[in-house]
């Protein structure tokens, strides 16, 4: 991936309130256990080389407790935009997609060669997974309402949104 | 007199809704409509874009029954059910049997206009299912008992201290709320449970792909997808019309549609669903054990609404309003709607310009008819649009349709002759308002006697009752001398021998009989700069019967004018206009009233007249000759030419002179050609206007100026001094 769209993927994150924490693979365990408020739930980072959530204080499977209790969910993101510093999560069978949204943090594991430069970029991507009856999330920053008279920020989707960047993958 | 008494109650409904929700709804539509002109300026591709999910939406309509039916199979061989409901009743009867099916004792909702629009929360609360708004909006309003005001702010008229009272109220809580995060706080909880407890999950849809089956939530509180996942049934609720052919095609739709909407570059969440999903189910009896493991089981129903849209399809005029994507632009960037909301500007469950063809195409006509008025034709809204509808034109139309079901009035005699048979059936005030033009010859001719009696007290009171004229106006002063008498007075004259240019200036029905001075300050202007100047015959645009949905009478008017121009355009003259609302006649609405070779000829060939002072400037005609500044200036250009894109070159010759120019940036004066002359409607214009007011306070003794006529007379009722036209400042000194 080329730094400036790194670059851009930071800035955008940036400028929605997203705090990014780059890491390399060897450091992960201990850089995650540091950005995450325990206790911590997540979805197991299915085909990240070398790195993995057994070592650290997250726990997994996901349980109906577990979400209502997290105080961060950790999940894979399978592409991200660096035109407007979005998250692209997948739902699947392990739970991506209620782990992401119901703990008021969400800590997302973003390997650098999944960002890409604008959404136009992710088409291939969406275009294969709804082939085969996939779900995916365009997430942007965090869940915000202006209903109640002014901006206010954390609704029914998470009030922090953190990214993990593995900057070696 | 029953029109008059009607038109009081309007009146009346209006200024109690201007002041209960006017201040809150103008508030927070600003703030939407400045942050999509933010977020068009940092996208650069946004022109392209429209381009481009136009042609998809077009394109898509013209082929919906084929995709149907391959939405149908792709819902189908991903599991899931597609149900078409012809109308409300059959969507409802459907979702009902599903709901009874699952057992099901509560349901949560995120927002959807098109359930609004069948009612489901009635028809499942009949079948004793309880229905849980999720939106916050939404939730307010079902908590209120209130209809949406807004497309996608449905209580952006409530303040936050109105939620707070109504929240203190209905839940008694231990510590009043206050805040806004405090009532955030309280309704995500509340709705949690909800949502944790409910047996089905129902979303709307913003785009459905026919080829996978999948359906686009944009969404910014992370509701719909909470509603979506949690329960294991999923009821998808959406028309027909939101079917895209796939993934390539929904890329447009996801850069606009929130610029448009809110000016966020990308929405919070745009959920991409392909439903039943492959997400765990969620059983939160059973705490402890994995996500998924329950024997829950993920169903999915598609509820694909008819209710009248392939009808519209079927309607040359109404089927662009299936392209809307429902951003809420044109309401936001609209003068009226910013100032009443949409409890005054919109019918059953749509608001806004485009509620006029959703209204039209779903309940009838009527439905539009207490709304329709308040599109003023200012064209704000047309390059708004991230879909390019012409939604003017829809509301022409519909209106239109209207007059033609209204009954002639027993007091049409008053109106006689004003107008031609092709709209035999209008009431009173409408043949008033869109003949101006027989009215101004009228009132030139028999000028000044014309003018003493329209100020007499009884004839205004009477005008008032009979034709809807509010009292409170000033009414324009007819000439006796006009402008095509001053013209000819100055024969005979030979071409200007040194002319590169030949202009026919068009002298429209205020220039020519009513403000005639800056007809002549025009001509002197151009001649000034070296172009042989004829004057075309004063015959009305079409312009003042087309406001009034006169589009026979607007037609003839209109080929009228092509006959009369036809022999200038021929010898390649360019033909120059000073009133921007006809302008706009000719390089937009002619499109509709014309054969395609005389628009495409009279629009290419037309000019606002200081857009051509700006040209022959540029071409090297000398500043010389014209005036130059003597007061420091106030300028609002007018709505239709901002749409046009031609208000920058009134600032662009004003600045070359050395004019120190202030403008404001309101979408409209108010006035909007004969909408501020209405009865009914004076308040609202005068609120309107307001806003006008407001950015000029500072303009201290400023020279007014303004380049519609309507917005010189707002501007001269606002400030209680004379407004100007700008080529009356720039023309050169003389008389002759
Ligand atoms: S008509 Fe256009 S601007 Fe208005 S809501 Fe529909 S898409 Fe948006």
């Amino acid at each position: 991936m080329s730094t400036s769209v790194t670059q851009r993927f930071e800035s955008s994150l940036t400028d929605i309130g997203v705090s990014i924490t780059r890491t390399e693979s060897e450091a992960f365990a201990s850089t995650l256990d540091s950005v995450v408020t325990e206790p911590a739930v997540g979805v197991p980072l299915e085909g990240y080389g070398g790195v993995s959530l057994s070592d650290t204080v997250v726990e997994t499977p996901p349980t109906p407790r577990l979400l209502r209790t997290a105080q961060t969910g950790v999940t894979p993101v399978s592409k991200a935009i660096a035109e407007y510093g979005t998250l692209v999560l997948d739902s699947d069978a392990a739970g991506t997609e209620p782990v992401s949204l119901y703990p008021p943090t969400h800590v997302a594991v973003v390997r650098e060669s999944d960002v890409l430069p604008d959404v136009e970029s992710t088409t291939d991507h969406l275009a294969e997974r709804f082939a085969v009856g996939g779900s995916s999330v365009f997430a942007s920053g965090v869940s915000a309402t202006g209903d109640m008279g002014a901006l206010v920020e954390g609704v029914h989707g998470p009030t922090n949104v953190d990214v993990v960047l593995l900057t070696d993958q | 007199m029953s029109a008059q008494v009607d038109r009081r109650r309007k009146a009346e409904r209006i200024r109690t809704l201007l002041e209960t929700e006017g201040e809150t709804v103008q508030e927070n539509v600003a703030h939407l409509n400045q942050g999509r002109y933010d977020a068009m300026e940092r996208f650069d591709d946004f022109e392209a874009l429209r381009t481009a999910a136009r042609e998809i939406k077009a394109e898509a309509i013209e082929n919906l029954p084929t995709l149907i039916e391959t939405l149908r199979e792709s819902v189908e061989s991903n599991g899931g059910t597609l149900y078409l409901a012809d109308d409300a009743a059959d969507a409802n009867r459907y979702i009902s049997e599903v709901a009874a099916s699952k057992n099901a004792e509560t349901l949560v909702k995120s927002k959807s206009m098109t359930t609004e629009e069948i009612e489901v929360n009635a028809a499942l609360a009949d079948v004793g299912v309880e229905v849980w708004e999720t939106d916050l909006g939404e939730f307010v309003l079902q908590v209120a008992d209130e209809s949406p005001s807004h497309l996608i702010g449905p209580s952006l008229h409530k303040s936050r201290e109105d939620v707070a009272e109504l929240f203190n109220q209905v839940f008694d809580p231990e510590e009043p709320f206050e805040t806004a995060e405090e009532l955030t706080t309280f309704a995500r909880d509340y709705l949690g449970e909800r949502i944790r407890e409910a047996d089905i999950g129902m979303t709307g849809a913003n785009f459905v792909l026919a080829d996978s089956g999948t359906i686009t939530l944009v969404t910014n509180e992370g509701n719909a997808r909470k509603s979506a996942v949690t329960p294991d049934t999923h009821i998808a609720v959406t028309g027909v019309e939101k079917i895209v052919p796939g993934v390539e095609e929904l890329h447009p739709f996801v850069e606009l549609i929130s610029k448009s909407a809110t000016g966020q570059d990308i929405s919070q969440y745009v959920t991409m669903l392909t439903p039943p999903v492959d997400s765990p189910t969620i059983d939160f009896e059973r705490p402890d054990e994995p996500l998924g493991s329950g024997d829950g089981e993920r169903e999915f129903h598609l509820v694909l609404i008819d209710n009248g849209r392939m009808a519209m399809r079927d309607d040359e005029q109404l089927r662009e309003t299936l392209y809307c994507i429902r951003c809420g632009a044109c309401a936001n960037s609209c003068g009226n709607f910013q100032h009443v909301g949409g409890h005054a500007f919109g019918g059953e469950t749509y608001t806004g310009g485009i509620a006029t063809g959703w209204e039209t195409g779903i309940e009838g006509p009527d439905a539009a008819s207490e709304f329709n008025d308040l599109c003023t034709g200012c064209s704000r809204c047309v390059n708004a649009c991230p879909v390019k509808i012409d939604i003017p034109w829809i509301n022409t139309v519909v209106r239109d349709r209207l007059n033609r079901e209204t009954a002639p009035s027993e007091l049409s005699f008053l109106v006689e002759g004003l107008t031609p048979d092709a709209e035999g059936s209008l009431s009173a005030p409408k043949r008033f308002f869109g003949n101006f033009e027989t009215l101004a010859k009228l009132g030139s001719a028999t000028a000044p006697v014309s003018n003493w009696l329209v100020d007499l007290a009884p004839v205004r009171t009477l005008m008032d009752r009979y034709l809807g004229v509010a009292p409170q106006r000033e009414l324009p002063t007819f000439q006796r001398d006009t402008l095509t008498d001053w013209f000819e007075s100055r024969r005979p004259r030979l071409p200007n021998a040194d002319a590169d240019r030949t202009v026919v200036l068009y002298p429209d029905t205020y220039t020519n009989y009513v403000h005639t001075e800056r007809g002549k300050a025009a001509v002197r202007t151009l001649e000034a700069l070296g172009a042989h100047v004829e004057l075309a015959t004063p015959i009305e645009s079409g312009r003042a019967p087309l406001s009034q949905g006169m589009i026979a009478t607007a037609t003839a008017q209109a080929d009228a004018v092509a006959t009369d121009l036809d022999p200038y355009l021929a010898a390649e003259f360019d033909l120059v206009v000073i009133e921007p609302s006809d302008l706009a006649m000719f390089r937009r609405e002619y499109r509709k009233l014309l054969d395609e070779d005389d628009y495409e000829r009279i629009s290419e060939h037309s000019y606002d007249v200081m857009e051509y002072v700006y040209g022959l400037l540029s071409n090297g005609a000398s500043t010389e000759p014209l005036a130059s500044p003597d007061a420091p200036v106030a300028y609002h250009s007018h709505c239709q030419q901002r749409t046009l894109g031609v208000d920058s070159y009134t600032e662009a010759v004003l600045d070359e002179l050395g004019f120190d120019v202030v403008t404001s940036d309101v979408e409209c004066c108010g006035m909007a050609g004969s909408f501020g002359y209405k009865s009914e409607y004076y308040e609202l214009s005068m609120d309107v206007g307001e806003a006008l007011h407001d950015q000029f306070t500072d303009a201290g003794d400023r020279t007014l100026v303004a380049s519609g006529t309507s917005c010189t007379e707002q501007l001269t009722e606002l400030f209680a001094r004379d407004a100007t036209h700008p080529v009356e400042l720039v023309a050169p000194d003389g008389r002759t």
